[in-house]
């Protein structure tokens, strides 16, 4: 094992969080509001769905110009067609979900107390597939990207209102995702909190970083510097990489977890993806 | 001259690494380290030290950090500064700053030459 990872272990470990006992998942969300609230006063609160763009008005007036004929309308339309596909068996992607499956991506992530663990949309995706004897799709990008993006597209409007339910198992998988996102990490040693909580509104050489507030509302996520769409655990695994960490594995536990925890911290705003940066 | 000058610095490097602080030795300063450390400083891949630190002549900073100048008069000690570079965690345990030194992100030869830049600003 490499010397700077049993750091990072060390140093994960001695920040570790008490689990469960002294969780306060809604005084948790309070702080995390206000303190963007505090440090971007001339935002309002429902803005912060739009990234770096809610905070840099420079970059806004662009990014408003792109906004009118989005990068991500194809990938709606790819995202559309293979929604409503017929499986070799019948059905389709809409006939696992309620309401046919539109305007139901704002149930997701959520915690299944039957399973005992965060479910995104992606998974449930994927599983809807799966059970129907149909092959799985890539996590990162394409086409299961292109299906997030429409079915994304169909729940715009609505609100974040992720939920906790009682049982001490959703509390530790908040929690963790909660502990994940303050753990410094890599041989860099940052956290995700270092650049998007107390450096956000800051400059990391020509990168403004963006408040980690309103981060999960918009994905996916057509950037350019993609050159195409790419999903919520997409970005998560660069961001690892930034730092010369490893990043985790799309839709394993931790970015679940992750995910579960910061869709809570921004309960309140409105789901509005997919979404395009630079 | 330069070989002995490099070993020395070679058995500073240890003696910090075990002792955890650094002995003030006398340095011999060479124009070529300024410039060497510049290029280290800027490397993306090495110190990348206007990904945060504003300094004159630096492309297109970012504004984590505080500007660097001022270097000599405000560190009469280089080792103290030194010391920044290489952990600075220790002055502040929740610093963004990477502690280049603790996770071997630069090498120490690599560390002196950005101190001898950064003391030049
Ligand atoms: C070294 C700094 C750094 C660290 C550490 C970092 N990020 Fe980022 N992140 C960036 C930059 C730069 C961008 C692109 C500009 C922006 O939108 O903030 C970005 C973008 C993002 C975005 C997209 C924002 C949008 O509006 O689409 C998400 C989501 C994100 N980061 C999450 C994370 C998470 C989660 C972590 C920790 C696992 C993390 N980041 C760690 C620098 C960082
Ligand atoms: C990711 C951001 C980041 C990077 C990269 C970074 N620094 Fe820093 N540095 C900071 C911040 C923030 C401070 C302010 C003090 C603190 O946070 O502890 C700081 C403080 C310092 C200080 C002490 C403060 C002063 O001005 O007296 C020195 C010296 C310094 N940095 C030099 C460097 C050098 C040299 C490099 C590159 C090898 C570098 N930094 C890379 C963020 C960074």
């Amino acid at each position: 094992m490499k010397k700077w990872v049993i750091y990072t272990l060390a140093s994960a470990m001695l920040l570790g969080l008490p689990l469960v006992s002294q969780a306060d998942p809604e005084g948790d969300r309070k702080a995390f509001q206000d303190y963007f609230k505090n440090r971007f006063p001339n935002t309002p609160f429902e803005d912060f769905i739009n990234g770096v763009y809610a905070i840099d008005p420079e970059s806004r007036e662009q990014w408003e110009a792109i906004e009118e004929f989005p990068p991500y309308e194809i990938a709606i339309e790819e995202g559309e067609q293979l929604f409503n596909k017929k499986f070799a068996n019948g059905k389709s992607v809409g006939s696992c979900f309620p309401n046919g499956g539109n305007g139901i991506a704002d149930q997701y992530p959520f915690f299944d107390t039957k399973r005992g663990e965060v479910v995104t949309l992606a998974v449930a995706v994927n599983e809807c597939l799966t059970a129907n004897g149909e092959k799985p799709m890539k996590y990162k990008k394409g086409p299961l990207a292109s299906v997030l993006a429409y079915m994304a597209f169909t729940t715009r409007g609505k609100k974040v209102d992720e939920k906790i339910p009682k049982d001490p198992r959703a509390l530790e998988a908040y929690e963790s995702g909660k502990q994940f996102f303050y753990a410094r990490r890599g041989q860099l040693n940052m956290s995700c909190a270092h650049c998007h909580v107390d450096n956000s509104g800051n400059k990391i050489r020509a990168d403004l970083l963006s408040p980690a507030l309103g981060h999960v509302t918009h994905f996916p996520v057509y950037r350019s510097k993609w050159g195409e769409l790419g999903t919520l655990h997409r970005r998560f695994g660069g961001c690892n990489e930034q730092v010369r960490a490893k990043a985790f594995e799309a839709q394993g536990p931790e970015y679940r977890n992750l995910e579960y925890f910061m869709t809570y911290m921004s309960n309140g705003l409105t789901w509005n993806g997919p979404g395009s940066r630079k | 001259m330069w070989k002995s000058v490099k070993r020395l610095s070679t058995v500073a490097g240890a003696a910090m690494l075990i002792s955890g602080s650094i002995l003030a030795l006398p340095h011999v300063v060479f124009a070529d380290d300024v410039e060497d450390g510049k290029k280290v400083a800027e490397d993306r891949k090495k110190g990348n030290c206007f990904g945060c630190h504003d300094y004159v002549g630096a492309e297109m900073a970012g504004n984590i950090g505080p500007k660097l100048e001022n270097m000599k008069a405000r560190y009469p000690d280089k080792g103290a500064l030194r010391d920044r570079i290489w952990d600075e965690t220790k002055f502040n345990p929740n610093t963004i700053m990477p502690p280049f030194g603790k996770y071997k992100i630069l090498s120490e030869d690599e560390i002196d030459k950005i101190v001898e830049f950064i003391y030049s600003l």
